[in-house]
């Protein structure tokens, strides 16, 4: 989920000028281009070796973490954005994680793939489990270990008390507002508490 | 005697054609040879050239034969006027001039600004089969140095080692502080000594992580050390005898005030980066505490915000191991010329295997030694001991060196007692113990962190328990709360402490890229002005 469309549409949802917290921040982009076009500032989580590199490489503040052991290091409302780019079904530990992310930040934001994606209903109606683009793991090697839709995360953040304050899908770049959860492979919200 | 960086194997054609690229036009006021200046000669030339540590040989091709600048490594820029007089401008150091003064030019002048910062000689000097020479410098302090204690140090040397150029705005100078038991010598190696290399030569030298093509590194040998910064084997000029024992308690903000006052005598204003591992490390964030005007970049690597009462306890038992020894004679056991009469070899040696000990990790003492029986492979164990490894070839001897980690403590102790000072050690220790930025503030690291206005990066070692990852993160955490830029890798490394002293890389490659950062803000802030 790293072509350009879909980074300025989660890009859109971040006030100028935020200070920002990326959990999960892979290479660094997404955090480089809010610093470059929306004056944001802040730092990455990652996990991997490689993505830690390649931030430092950007010039973009990374901390090396494991996202499962919380977010102890950071204080209550440090934050005014903090965002789950595909991170979220990575995590052992979702719930608490996203407990964590509306104590630390005024605003969350979440994108993960929706696997009530229409393509993905077909595969499970055919009996198997889906292998897509945007899923393109076996079921048993995905580090997808959340399997979660768009209609799931509006209950989880319910349960929480998270108010959203907007939600939409994402596919090819687009924003889909009707029905997302049937026409969208990657759900995105924004909530706070 | 001067600093030296010779440059080897360079094709004769190569420099030559270095000096017509030379980038900057002529500086010279008159266009000619300069009034009040020697005109050179080859004997004053050659004397220049060994003065610089170039190769004679090699030298007189850089001579170009238009009117130019040629930036010279060290701290010289050298003004070449038509090729027949020249002279030189702004050594930084009183004994640089000394020996100028002995080539016969005249010294004088600040230099005119160069705008480019470039040292004309880095390709060359990155290219293979370069080898980096280096001899140390010693500058002589004559102001007291206050000390936290409430004491001072009157007068005092300070030994240390630069490499790489200075640029013309002397913004690219970079601070590497060093740990327990090393020195000033951290690149390079010394010109007819094999394996001489300096300790943290893997990392700081040309092309390598820490670029000194790029960058002016500087290596210091702290106060009270043992490898030629005043210390307990030196003078006490108060007092007319050896300090001994009686060598001031320093701290490691005591010893960032000392380096401080060194780059004054430099003339460097700003570092680029200040960087050091373990109690480097210490020295590195204290620099960002107590200067923090004058550091751009702290990278802290290993380190930890204080010793836990574990680490302190580690400590303790290495100095009374020291003390304790008879020889130690109350820390006065030398003799007039400075030299160790008695040297608490036993002391020293026990000290250093604690050490040792701490600075692996369970994991790869298990991997490099595990059970392995010193003898068990020798003569008179035979083949027994092969196929029944740890059972046949017991001696049964409670005084006999029987496993092969007991060999290796034991050879460790014997090395480091040769070289290191008891004296130091106590000293060394005992600053580690004092380090604590946060004491100040009832313990609030975060508030004691508030006024660092450094970038930083800090990495840790997942092996690590003498400086765990748990205790970076606390660094990290007080970061965060100022909002302090920072950056973090936990490198998952299986050689404990010592790690931070190896080639990995993930780790190298992560400084690589930092200090390949730092460089890019410097052309940016250039291009900015």
């Amino acid at each position: 989920m790293s072509d350009q469309a879909t980074m300025e549409a989660v890009a859109r949802l971040v006030p100028e000028g935020s200070r920002v917290l990326d959990l999960g921040c892979g290479d660094g982009a997404l955090l480089s281009h809010l610093r470059e076009n929306r004056a944001c500032s802040g730092y990455g989580i990652e996990i991997d070796d490689a993505n830690v590199l390649a931030c430092v490489r950007r010039g973009v503040n990374v901390i090396q973490l494991n996202l499962d052991e919380g977010l102890a290091i950071f204080d209550d409302a440090s934050f005014d954005v903090v965002l789950h780019i595909d991170t979220l079904q990575h995590l052992r530990n979702t719930e608490v994680v996203l407990q964590e992310t509306a104590r630390v930040g005024r605003i969350g934001v979440v994108a993960f793939p929706n696997f009530a994606h229409w393509p993905n209903r077909l595969s499970i109606a055919r009996g198997r489990m889906p292998v897509t683009r945007r899923l393109p793991y076996q079921w048993y090697d995905t580090p997808n270990i959340r399997v979660g839709t768009y209609a799931d995360f509006e209950l989880l953040a319910l349960r929480n008390g998270l108010k959203i304050q907007d939600s939409f899908g994402l596919q090819d770049g687009r924003t889909v507002r009707s029905l997302p959860n049937l026409m969208a492979g990657t759900a995105v919200f924004k909530f706070s508490r | 005697m001067c600093r030296i960086v010779e440059v080897g194997n360079c094709p004769r054609q190569r420099l030559a054609s270095a000096a017509r690229r030379v980038p900057y036009p002529i500086t010279s006021r008159s266009g000619g040879p300069c009034r009040g200046h020697t005109p050179i000669t080859s004997s004053i030339l050659h004397l220049f050239w060994v003065s610089v540590g170039i190769d004679t040989k090699i030298a007189p091709a850089i001579l170009p034969t238009k009117k130019s600048i040629i930036r010279v490594y060290g701290f010289l820029t050298v003004h070449l006027l038509h090729g027949d007089a020249w002279r030189l401008t702004r050594p930084i150091l009183p004994l640089r001039a000394d020996l100028l003064q002995l080539a016969g030019t005249g010294v004088v002048e600040p230099r005119k600004s160069a705008k480019n910062g470039t040292p004309i000689l880095a390709p060359f000097l990155a290219s293979p089969g370069f080898f980096m020479f280096v001899t140390p410098s010693t500058f002589h302090f004559a102001d007291p140095l206050p000390l936290r204690s409430g004491g001072s140090i009157r007068a005092y040397d300070l030994c240390f080692e630069t490499y790489g150029a200075l640029n013309a705005d002397r913004s690219n100078a970079v601070l590497v502080a060093h740990a327990l038991n090393a020195s000033h010598h951290v690149a390079g190696r010394y010109a007819g000594q094999d394996k001489s290399e300096g300790w943290w030569d893997n990392m700081i030298g040309p092309g390598k992580p820490v670029d000194t093509n790029r960058f002016f590194v500087i290596g210091v040998n702290n106060l009270g050390s043992c490898f030629g910064s005043t210390g307990p084997m030196h003078v006490n000029p108060d007092t007319g005898r050896i300090y001994g024992a009686d060598f001031p308690v320093l701290t490691v903000e005591d010893w960032v005030d000392a380096q401080a006052r060194l780059l004054d005598a430099l003339g460097i204003e700003t570092l680029a980066a200040v960087m050091g591992g373990s109690l480097g490390g210490m020295q590195a964030l204290s620099w960002a505490l107590q200067y923090p005007q004058r550091v751009r970049h702290a990278v802290v690597i290993a380190s930890a915000p204080n010793l836990t009462a574990e680490n302190i306890a580690f400590n303790e038992v290495a100095r009374r191991a020291i003390v304790t020894d008879p020889d130690f004679n109350r820390g006065h056991f030398y003799g007039h010329d400075g030299r160790a009469e008695t040297k608490p070899k036993r002391g020293l040696r026990i000290a250093r295997m604690i050490g040792h000990i701490t600075y692996l990790s369970d994991d790869v003492m298990n991997a490099r030694f595990g059970r392995a029986l010193r003898h068990a492979l020798g003569p008179d164990s035979g083949a027994a001991a092969q196929s029944e490894p740890g059972a046949a070839a017991f001696r049964y001897s409670t005084q006999d060196v029987e496993f092969q980690i007991e060999s290796y403590l034991r050879y460790q102790g014997d090395k480091f007692a040769e070289y290191f000072d008891a004296n130091t050690y106590l000293l060394i220790t005992r600053a580690l113990d004092y380090f604590d930025p946060a004491r100040e503030y009832g313990g609030n690291l975060s508030q004691a962190l508030a006024r660092a206005s450094a970038r930083f990066l800090l990495v840790s070692f997942s092996t690590d328990w003498r400086f765990s990852p748990a205790r970076s993160r606390e660094l990290v955490k007080a970061l965060l709360d100022n909002r302090h830029d920072v950056s973090y890798a936990e490198i998952d490394a299986p050689h404990g402490h010592d790690a931070f002293l190896l080639d990995d890389p993930r780790y190298t490659g992560l400084i690589r890229s930092y200090f390949e950062r730092i460089a890019v803000g410097q052309t940016r802030e250039v291009a900015h002005e």
